[in-house]
């Protein structure tokens, strides 16, 4: 297996985009990641592009071929796939390209995440994300998106004694982390009052602790790490790359307040990585709800199962804290454009393992994490990355 | 959803019908054609079973913001509920207030109306659960259509 390095990356601002299509900001992360990386479009082998639902949110099927083609690749005829996993085609898009430069079959790798969510109501946007998990036997019956992480919440207050507050300290940390990213969606910081009494969604997940609708695009470029020097000085290369799945359903499982295919996915990558959880300094985690965050924090081995809850409100995920977590803002103040966020959480990892991240920068960072989840943790992939010196 | 959607589903909508694998003993719901432990054992050892639908609330939450049709029934709550058989099946808690909701509680499941397709369409009908009330009439503790 060859070594692999991210050589480039862009993103393209995260919001409610209305002047712009999927194509449009698909093509505009792509390019900026061919620019940072030196890279022209004669150069790339394939691209991947993960997206989560473009056929209800755009009515448009076939999405890769359709950015690889505006992005004035049509005559080249490379490769063009896309990959789906709902939350999570981000981040598996990005494993099926490192894969794929890792085997030896591609050079020069594009992967996109891209998705367009604006252009249909809250409602349709509700509808089609509810998909992610079992539309037979928990949508149709009345369970919401939401819903399913409120249960966990629910079951997680229980076992372990987890508060609302602290789910809100978690909303509260990624605002204050948001509002010093250029790119995210919401940059104002919240306070613990404003979290707290908000608009309920799902009991105990009030409006501050559930991930927005989101317009969005985000690229890296991948090479192999020998080749990687010739474009940049600055390759971070992948050393962990873990994938793992789960009964789609919630009820399926027999404890809720862990969500299996993350354990599993990080137990694959820290091996390949030959790390141990407290050697990463820099963590992007899945907080498409805020009891996610708590959850995935004790799942990728943080902390204790059980006591994530208590790091946050003890300030270990802060940017000075023990491990930071969501210095982008995370899926909750940074944006959840679903099919790019794997993307993108790769693209702030790359920022920070490069002293790039500029105010929200943590010091010394060298070894990253970035954690992508799919519906209620279908799918889960974990990617690792460190600075190559 | 299209009517042979609804309709190919209506023994386990109707009547919780499961199935419980022969080779090992274990109860699914909805049904399943692999079971989970026995694998490749399993095939054709899937017998269909009625679940008794009594059982207790394993988690729950209260939905204030409803997906679509089901606007006017907000706040509703939403639960996984264990059934006593020992599979756990995701379900509307009625007949109760909200507060009185709390995971461990027992309940017991009930044909209500879900939902329909637009003015003209089929009707949906499908379990529901309700709390577990020794006292209240009718209270056999499984689901009965005749």
């Amino acid at each position: 297996m060859r070594r692999v390095a991210i050589i480039g990356v862009g993103t393209t601002k995260f919001g409610e985009l209305w002047d712009k299509s999927l194509r449009d900001i698909g093509i505009e992360a792509g390019i900026k990641a061919i620019e940072d990386a030196n890279i022209s479009g004669s150069d790339i082998d394939a691209i991947y592009v993960g997206n989560m639902s473009a056929g209800n949110f755009i009515n448009q099927e076939h999405v890769a071929a359709l950015i690889a083609d505006y992005a004035g690749l049509a005559k080249r005829h490379i490769p063009a796939t896309r990959v789906e996993s709902a939350c999570a085609s981000g981040g598996l898009a990005l494993r099926h390209g490192f894969m794929a430069v890792a085997s030896g079959i591609h050079d020069i790798v594009v992967v996109g995440g891209a998705e367009k969510m604006t252009d249909v109501s809250g409602a349709d946007a509700t509808a089609t994300l509810i998909m992610a998990a079992d539309q037979e036997w928990e949508a149709f019956v009345g369970m919401t998106f939401p819903g399913l992480y409120a249960m966990m919440a629910v079951r997680h207050m229980y076992e372990y004694g987890t508060t609302k507050e602290q789910l809100a300290m978690v909303a509260v940390k990624n605002h204050r982390n948001g509002a010093l990213n250029p790119n995210a969606q919401f940059r104002r910081e919240i306070d613990l009052d404003t979290a707290l009494n908000a608009p309920m969604i799902a009991y105990p997940l009030g409006l501050y602790d559930c991930s927005p609708v989101t317009d969005g695009a985000s690229a890296v470029v991948l090479a192999p790490l020998e080749m990687a020097k010739k474009y940049t000085d600055t390759p971070i290369e992948i050393i962990g790359s873990g994938q793992a799945s789960e009964s789609l359903a919630l009820h399926d499982r027999e404890d809720i307040c862990t969500m299996k295919s993350t354990v599993f996915a990080a137990r694959e990558a820290y091996k390949m990585a030959g790390i141990m959880p407290s050697d990463v300094d820099v963590a992007e985690v899945h907080d498409c709800f805020t009891i996610n965050e708590i959850i995935a924090t004790e799942d990728l081995g943080f902390f204790k199962k059980g006591e994530g809850g208590k790091a946050v409100e003890e300030g270990l995920t802060e940017r000075d804290g023990e491990i930071p977590v969501n210095t982008s803002g995370g899926l909750k103040a940074k944006g959840h454009p679903v099919g790019a966020t794997g993307i993108a959480q790769a693209v702030e990892i790359v920022y920070q393992l490069r002293g790039e991240a500029g105010k929200r920068q943590v010091d010394g960072a060298e070894i990253g994490l970035a954690h992508n989840v799919g519906g209620t943790g279908a799918t889960a992939v974990v990617h690792i990355m460190r600075r190559v010196n | 959803m299209a009517i042979p959607r609804f309709w190919r589903h209506i023994g386990s909508r109707y009547n919780l019908v499961g199935t419980k694998c022969k080779v090992c003993g274990k109860v699914y719901f909805p049904p399943r054609d692999v079971c989970p432990v026995c694998h490749r054992k399993s095939l054709g050892s899937m017998e269909r079973v009625k679940l008794s639908g009594s059982g207790k609330i394993y988690s729950y939450t209260v939905i204030h913001t409803p997906q679509k049709d089901f606007e006017m029934q907000t706040p509703y709550v939403m639960a996984i509920v264990e059934l006593d058989e020992g599979p756990r099946v995701t379900a509307q808690i009625v007949d109760c207030d909200p507060s009185e909701v709390h995971i461990g509680m027992r309940v017991r499941a009930v044909l209500r109306r879900i939902g329909e397709d637009g003015e003209g369409g089929i009707i949906y009908y499908g379990y529901k659960f309700v709390p577990e009330r020794t006292s209240a009439k009718g209270a056999q503790g499984h689901l009965s259509v005749k």
